[in-house]
């Protein structure tokens, strides 16, 4: 392989702190050098980078990506492609799929299946219960082994308190977190947040309080088990100020959430449009603010793509009918630096929230750009704007919540180990 | 009159000048029929589709008489369950109907935004005959137009909707009309059958029927689906009745020659007494019927006029 040299970026590594102008020298795969103003080496592709920003490439903490069992929703191929266009080279992958993740085999299928794109890096979580059906717990042991990166029954909640505790307080033996959707299933049963707009649209409706109950319950029970608890995608500010507090008091509890939830509030749904019929559901104006005060204060540690890539046929129905879920791999990046641009968060925060932190929290060894390390890299030019189009994304699943969006913050080019793979 | 839209999905999209010349043009129709006169020339040439997915006698009936008192071609096709066990989507069933060139769709569906969707996909003007728990937008006309006849106007007077809010697309619609005509809203019912965030739509909240219809110029029974009772949303119809059910006990707070209303069909014992219900001089449940058909021949021949440029 050629050596690359990207001249004249930004180069921003929340990780050690750095953020100069300077070039960065790929060789063999990996980040041979970077700096202030590096030489050429002969015959080195030159990437001329001025203006714009190079970080660690992202690491996606949440993505459901169809493969098995819902390939006309979305491949492991498809999905590494729109990966690629918003600059992830790591990808968290959620289990529940058809089969589950449950069996140690599926998660070594899922990372080799990762590694034949030569785009990616798929870090498979295993199945918190067996089949993802909530009723016995999986093989921990034998998953981590295989290199599950932690336990989720994925978009279902793990809901009898007591297997919630089995689950923590087995993990705990084998150093694993439990990752939970923190919504309390018996209130679930609905379309859109309860209030004003679902009345109005005649919509069945989820009290706010349905999420903050369940992330209640289950710090007390990491505090009874003394486990490790990651709430995902947590979009309402009593839950945020739960996890918080528990932070505070240093219990082993976490938490990510995801675009739609500190873009876009509940108004999105307006008309029925089901490609904004999310799970948990879009919030009220004061939720979404508290997301983006937590983005900011530290106590949300990720920001993750949330991808469920669900078809035409899925989303296609009445909005009480359609299938939950938006598309998220491909806008992760832009989405992001509109609350960089609005002055809500640093730059470094935002990149932060998308690579090193992510990665800390599941000691993934990603997410830095360091001296040796392989080079996966995201270049990107922050002020430059595009127009969110479904249909018109890369990759199979269209079904993005940001329709027609206008936003700032086009990648250039994303590098896989050193090898470009976008852009 | 034209319409600010294409179809009619609900009242939300009306403007308070347009529910009134929908009601000018009603109360003409209305006169026409008790004359016994008709005018086949409005839709002669048109096709209207009854589409219902739902079951429904009376306002599929009342849509088939307003289309063929204007001279529709009138088909009434009902989706059984058993053609969605077959797989046909709601869409399927819309690409069919665009190929018949049907010129008005009137749709009923048991989800909220059903209407909505199908007006995407179709040519026709799409006219909703009631959406899940959303509206029910002639139903709300007819009401008014009730109202309106009895009562001279709607402004300034108080109407108290009675039972079910929660589940019912017709207290909706009704609400959404009858506050932006100027009418002062109640919605009277146990907590468990109002719907969060009601009192953002300018109505007040009562739990209480004597409190609810104190000095109201108009009561409204809501029909109460027994399905609620299995839900255990109430504990039981007696107990309803005789907490909310409308008994002349409870009308007796409202006004002396307040108007009792039910959308139908009724439930007689569980939202209403049948004295009241069948009451010669309060109740105008018998009209509301007789004004359906009045009120969607003028949402007909509207949409029709809305659908043709020039004509």
């Amino acid at each position: 392989m050629r050596d690359t040299l990207i001249a004249g970026a930004r180069i921003i590594d929340p990780a050690s702190g750095h953020d100069r102008l300077g070039d960065l020298l790929i060789r063999d795969g990996v980040v041979a050098d970077f700096g202030a103003s590096l030489d050429r080496p002969d015959g080195a592709d030159i990437v001329t980078a001025e203006h714009c920003i190079l970080c660690p490439g992202l690491v996606d903490t949440r993505a459901s990506l169809g493969e098995p069992g819902f390939e006309y929703r979305e491949t492991i191929a498809s999905a590494a492609v729109a990966a690629n266009a918003s600059g992830i080279t790591t990808i968290a992958v959620l289990p529940d799929n058809a089969p589950a993740t449950d069996d140690p085999a599926l998660v070594r299928a899922i990372a080799a299946a990762g590694e034949a794109t030569g785009r990616i890096t798929l870090a498979p979580y295993g199945a918190a219960t067996r089949a993802c059906r909530g009723e016995a717990i999986a093989e921990y042991g034998l998953l981590r082994q295989a290199g599950a990166i932690a336990f989720t029954d994925g978009a279902r909640t793990i809901g009898p308190a007591a297997l919630m505790r089995r689950a923590l307080s087995y993990a705990r033996g084998f150093g694993a977190m439990i990752v939970q959707h923190p919504e309390e299933p018996s209130l679930a049963d609905g379309a859109a947040t309860e209030g004003a707009r679902a009345t109005l649209m005649g919509l069945p409706g989820i009290p706010v309080c349905a999420e903050a109950m369940l992330v209640a319950r289950d710090i007390a029970l990491v505090e009874l088990t003394g486990g490790a608890v990651h709430f995902a995608h947590v979009s309402t500010g009593a839950a945020l100020d739960l996890i918080r507090h528990a932070k505070q008091r240093g219990l082993a509890v976490t938490c990510d959430t995801a675009p739609p939830y500190f873009d876009l509030n509940e108004t999105a749904i307006g008309d029925f449009r089901t490609y904004a019929k999310l799970s948990p559901p879009l919030r009220i104006e004061a939720d979404r603010l508290a997301v983006v005060s937590a983005l900011a204060d530290g106590t949300i540690d990720a920001i993750a793509s949330d991808h469920q890539p669900r078809d035409a046929d899925d989303k296609r129905l009445p909005f009480a009918e359609a299938a939950p879920g938006g598309a998220g791999l491909a806008t992760l990046l832009a989405i992001t630096l509109a609350q960089v641009h609005s002055g809500a968060l640093g730059l470094g925060t935002a990149i932060a929230l998308l690579t090193v932190r992510p990665a800390a929290l599941f000691g993934l060894d990603a997410g830095r750009i360091a001296k040796g390390k392989p080079a996966d890299l995201c270049l990107f030019a922050p002020d430059r704007s595009w127009r969110i189009e479904a249909g018109n994304l890369p990759g199979k699943a269209q079904n993005t919540p940001f329709d027609g969006r206008a936003i700032e913050g086009v990648v250039l080019g994303t590098w896989k180990a050193g090898r470009r793979v976008f852009g | 009159m034209r319409m600010p839209t294409r179809h009619l999905l609900g009242i939300e999209s009306l403007h308070p000048r347009d529910i009134s010349a929908l009601l000018d043009l009603a109360e003409s129709y209305a006169l026409l029929n008790r004359s016994g006169k008709t005018r086949r020339d409005v839709l002669r040439g048109r096709t209207l589709i009854n589409l219902f997915f739902e079951d429904s006698t009376r306002t599929r009936t009342s849509f088939e008489l307003a289309g063929k008192r204007l001279g529709a071609d009138v088909i009434n096709m009902s989706v059984s369950t058993s053609s969605v066990s077959k797989g046909e989507t709601l869409l399927d069933t819309a690409a069919t109907l665009n190929a018949m060139n049907c010129d008005l769709l009137v749709v009923r569906h048991k989800s909220s935004g059903a209407p909505a969707l199908l007006a995407q996909k179709v040519d026709a003007a799409v006219i909703n005959a009631g959406d899940g728990m959303h509206e029910h937008p002639t139903q709300a006309l007819l009401d008014a137009l009730t109202i309106r006849r009895h009562k001279g106007t709607l402004e300034g007077l108080t109407v108290a909707i009675c039972g079910d809010i929660a589940h019912s697309r017709v207290a909706r619609s009704n609400i959404l009309l009858l506050t932006a005509m100027g009418s002062t809203v109640r919605v009277v019912g146990p907590p468990t059958l109002i719907p969060s965030g009601i009192e953002q739509f300018g109505v007040t909240i009562h739990h209480d029927m004597a409190d609810g219809l104190r000095g109201a110029d108009i009561v409204m029974a809501l029909r109460l689906q027994t399905e609620r009772m299995s839900g255990g949303l109430i504990p039981s119809a007696r107990e309803f009745f005789t907490f909310y059910g409308l008994d002349a006990a409870k009308l007796a707070h409202a006004r002396p020659d307040a108007l009792v209303m039910h959308p139908g069909p009724m439930n007689r014992g569980v939202e209403i007494d049948s004295q009241i219900a069948d009451h010669a001089t309060r109740s105008v449940i018998r009209e509301q019927v007789e004004m359906g058909v009045a009120v969607r021949m003028a949402v007909l021949d509207v949409l029709a006029r809305t659908a043709t440029p020039n004509a």
